[in-house]
């Protein structure tokens, strides 16, 4: 089975957050952006809005510093896991994390981060405009690279 | 549910907060945000109160889909008597500041009293504080937003602020929340700053759930985002080019108010229009039109980011707006632009700029000043009347000098601050004001759309677009198109719109949904996360509560039906070109009849049978 991955083309981002309250829905059953694990940041100057999350590293630093093991690889989708009844709440992996998306939940006493939903990860069913997609992990760059062939191919901009 | 059941009352004369269980009786007849916030509004306040005074209150409501997954549930309404008008007020905004008082556990916020000296109220989940803003006051909302997140160091904090129009008493003031999405309309601006409330900050993170059966919520809210992504005007249309879509289009219909409506076409629409905000400028090489930008939850995202050409005159050397914010809307752009002369798209952008970051109603404003350069025009207004601007229609430079005034609410600001209705009268000339009841019109001509015509004259707020928005039918055909220049069957349709109406703006979600939903597409989504029964059925009774209990409100205020009526300029002045040439507003051909549907007496007074028929408050 090919390995996907989430691919987030801020381009198309509105900021709506739909995204974030998908995730919160799916993790927390509430709509709590404040609970999500996916953040999408507003740059108001420069009229951006950019969603971010954990790229699920192969090596991850979260998985390497956890020293009760709480956090595992998940074989069938590649993400890394909390096991909640194993977590301690000490918080090292949120300070290993060069990304800032593992996060601690005062809450719960646990940290909670991306797990892709177990393979549906429910911010890509939500966004409406294809800012967030989950798409074969060893292609996320084929859109980028249609988008510049149009612009490359010269023949056509000659006809148009 | 989906209501959190909870609401804050916070009394700013004395400093006390209260919480109180929401009255789950009233949420069953009023359904939230517009309604509910009504209800209580009218248990609590004489409708003859000064609108400025510290007897009348304003409330700050969601509604139960407010904070949810639902397509565009982030809305939130202020509600309060109007300082313009004289009538209830209820303005209804986008943006986050409704999601994150959710999310921090309230239905609404109602304030009263006054405080003995400026404050702003800082809402994090329960923890409520009342906050000294004796720095904040005198300072922009843009200023203030900026200080009040660095001083609590989270950029997570959703605002609501007023701006220097409102602390000078601009009777047109507005709250503008998020930088720029505002409560716009009627006032409620000034009755904010008049209780020395300068902001409402809030965090909210214990999250929306009490949603009566997730399952089928999730259903229906997944549907009703496929609908508005197929339909051609909310998934393309607003997306592309915002509410700006119209301005050729209500031009070409010879409905565009130019230049304070003594003509119905401004030769100069497009370079004003959405297809415009597209267009490349020759001096950047960039459009004026940055991005599309969604409120909370919202799929559409009609918002429009835009940028002014640094080398425009009028940010010339003034760095602070070269960066991107909101850029014009539809009846901000004709406000600002046709009804006044001006065609300069960079103008209008940094006016509305200016609008948003003090807080002050562009449709109000841009038609004050086109009454204002009517009077310059005449001579009545010269000179020595504006500090010296030359005030003539068309005028880019003068229409961003007098903006600047009255945004800090100094000079001819001032004067422009009262509205045009006391403008015009000041200067001995009433009828060359454009307004309903107060308040000044919006962008359809309707001379040349009959219906609106109607919605003006009957709107509870004073004139408005967004009380029964009859173009979607007679320009657009939704849900079924109709003739504009007909006044047949549009009292039926504009009491259609008017109930729809109510019930969308008590529900948390925007009214520009209905382009492509109607009560079919919302009532489903409402029963399934709120208890209770919720068919099409209920929510149109319900809007047909809320419509009359305003209106009863606006009786007992002292308004009578003579107040149901139109400029003599509409009434009595024909269309000069385009499609509608010779015809003027037929509204004597349906406010009769729109006062018999709505079982009212034939002076547009409620009978005790129609108070009882909706069981409202005696
Ligand atoms: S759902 Fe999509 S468009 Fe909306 S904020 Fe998230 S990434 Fe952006
Ligand atoms: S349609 Fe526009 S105004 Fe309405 S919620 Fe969406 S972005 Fe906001």
């Amino acid at each position: 089975m090919l390995m996907k991955s989430l691919y987030i083309n801020p381009e198309k981002c509105t900021g709506c957050l739909q995204c974030e309250m998908a995730c919160s829905f799916e993790n927390e059953g509430v709509f709590n952006p404040a609970r999500s694990r996916i953040k999408v940041f507003t740059f108001h100057d420069a009229g951006r809005f950019v969603p971010y999350t954990c790229t699920q590293c192969d090596e991850a630093w979260c998985m390497k510093a956890c020293p009760v093991e709480a956090i595992v690889l998940n074989a069938a989708t590649g993400s890394k896991d909390i096991i909640n009844d194993r977590c301690v709440g000490c918080k090292v992996c949120t300070i290993a994390c060069p990304f800032g998306t593992v996060n601690y939940n005062s809450a719960s006493g646990k940290v909670i981060k991306c797990d892709l939903c177990g393979g549906n990860p429910q911010c890509a069913q939500a966004c409406p405009t294809g800012a967030i997609t989950y798409i074969d992990a060893d292609a996320t760059g084929l859109e980028r690279m249609r988008l510049w062939a149009t612009k490359t191919d010269t023949a056509h901009h000659a006809a148009a | 549910m989906a209501w959190t059941k909870q609401i804050l009352r916070v009394n700013l004369t004395n400093g006390d907060v209260s919480v109180e269980p929401l009255n789950m009786g009233w949420a069953q007849e009023y359904l939230g945000q517009r309604g509910l916030a009504t209800r209580y509004f009218v248990a609590e306040v004489d409708p003859t109160v000064d609108a400025l005074g510290p007897d009348n209150k304003l409330i700050m409501a969601t509604g139960p889909l407010t904070g949810t997954m639902a397509s565009t549930g982030g809305r939130y309404s202020v509600i309060t008597k109007s300082p313009l008008t004289g009538t209830i007020a209820c303005s209804n905004s986008g943006g986050f500041i409704g999601a994150a008082l959710k999310n921090a556990g309230w239905d609404m916020i109602i304030f009263e009293g006054k405080a003995p000296s400026p404050v702003y109220l800082y809402v994090e989940d329960d923890k409520v504080e009342i906050l000294p803003a004796d720095d904040l006051w005198g300072k922009s909302v843009w200023e203030a937003d900026e200080l009040i997140h660095k001083k609590h160091q989270d950029p997570q904090i959703r605002i609501s602020c007023v701006g220097r129009a409102a602390e000078s008493g601009c009777l047109f003031s507005a709250i503008v929340n998020d930088l720029h999405r505002a409560a716009g309309r009627s006032g409620v601006g000034t009755v904010m700053a008049s209780k020395n409330l300068k902001a409402v900050a809030v965090r909210g993170t214990k999250g929306v759930g009490n949603i009566k059966d997730p399952i089928r919520f999730m259903r229906e809210v997944t549907a009703q985002k496929k609908v508005l992504a197929d339909n051609a005007v909310t998934g393309q249309g607003l997306p592309t080019y915002g509410t700006q879509v119209l301005m050729n289009v209500i031009n070409e219909m010879g409905a565009l108010p130019t230049r304070n409506m003594r003509e119905v076409k401004f030769e100069g629409a497009h370079s004003v229009s959405g297809e415009a905000m597209h267009e490349k400028r020759k001096t950047d090489g960039k459009p004026n039109l940055t991005r599309n930008a969604g409120c909370f939850g919202c799929t559409i995202a009609c918002g429009r980011i835009s940028t002014v050409d640094q080398g425009h005159f009028s940010v010339a050397n003034k760095p602070e707006y070269w960066g991107n914010s909101g850029g014009l809307e539809y009846e901000a752009a004709w406000a600002l632009g046709p009804d006044t002369g001006v065609d300069d798209l960079d103008a209008l952008t940094y006016v509305n700029f200016l609008c948003n970051e003090d807080g002050f109603d562009p449709i109000s404003y841009g038609s004050t000043v086109a009454a204002a350069m009517e009077l310059y025009d005449m001579g009545v207004i010269t000179k020595e009347d504006t500090g010296g601007i030359e005030l003539t229609f068309g005028s880019a430079e003068a229409l961003v000098k007098v903006t600047e005034l009255t945004a800090k609410g100094e000079g001819f600001g001032k004067i422009l601050g009262l509205g045009s209705k006391r403008m015009c009268e000041k200067y001995g000339h009433p009828e060359l004001s454009m307004t309903v009841k107060g308040q000044e019109f919006p962008a359809y001509d309707p001379r040349g759309i009959q219906g609106m015509g109607l919605t003006y004259a009957t709107s509870n707020r004073g004139a408005c677009h967004l009380r029964s928005y009859t173009v979607a039918s007679e320009v657009l055909g939704i849900p079924v198109k109709t003739d504009p220049l007909e006044t047949d069957g549009k009292p039926e349709l504009v009491i259609a719109f008017q109930d729809a109406t109510a019930a969308v703006d008590s529900s948390g979600l925007c009214l520009f949904t209905t382009f492509a939903w109607s009560l079919e597409n919302i009532a489903p989504q409402i029963d399934a996360a709120c208890e209770g029964d919720w068919s099409v059925e209920k929510c149109a009774e319900v809007g047909a509560r809320i419509w009359n209990l305003e209106r009863d409100f606006n009786m007992r205020a002292g308004l009578t039906g003579a107040d149901d009526t139109l400029p003599k300029r509409l009434l009595k002045d024909a269309a000069n070109v385009g499609p509608a040439q010779g015809k003027v507003a037929g509204l004597d051909l349906m406010l009769p009849k729109y006062y018999e549907l709505r079982g009212w007496t034939t002076d547009g007074q409620l009978t005790d049978e129609t108070r009882s028929r909706y069981r409202l408050p005696a």
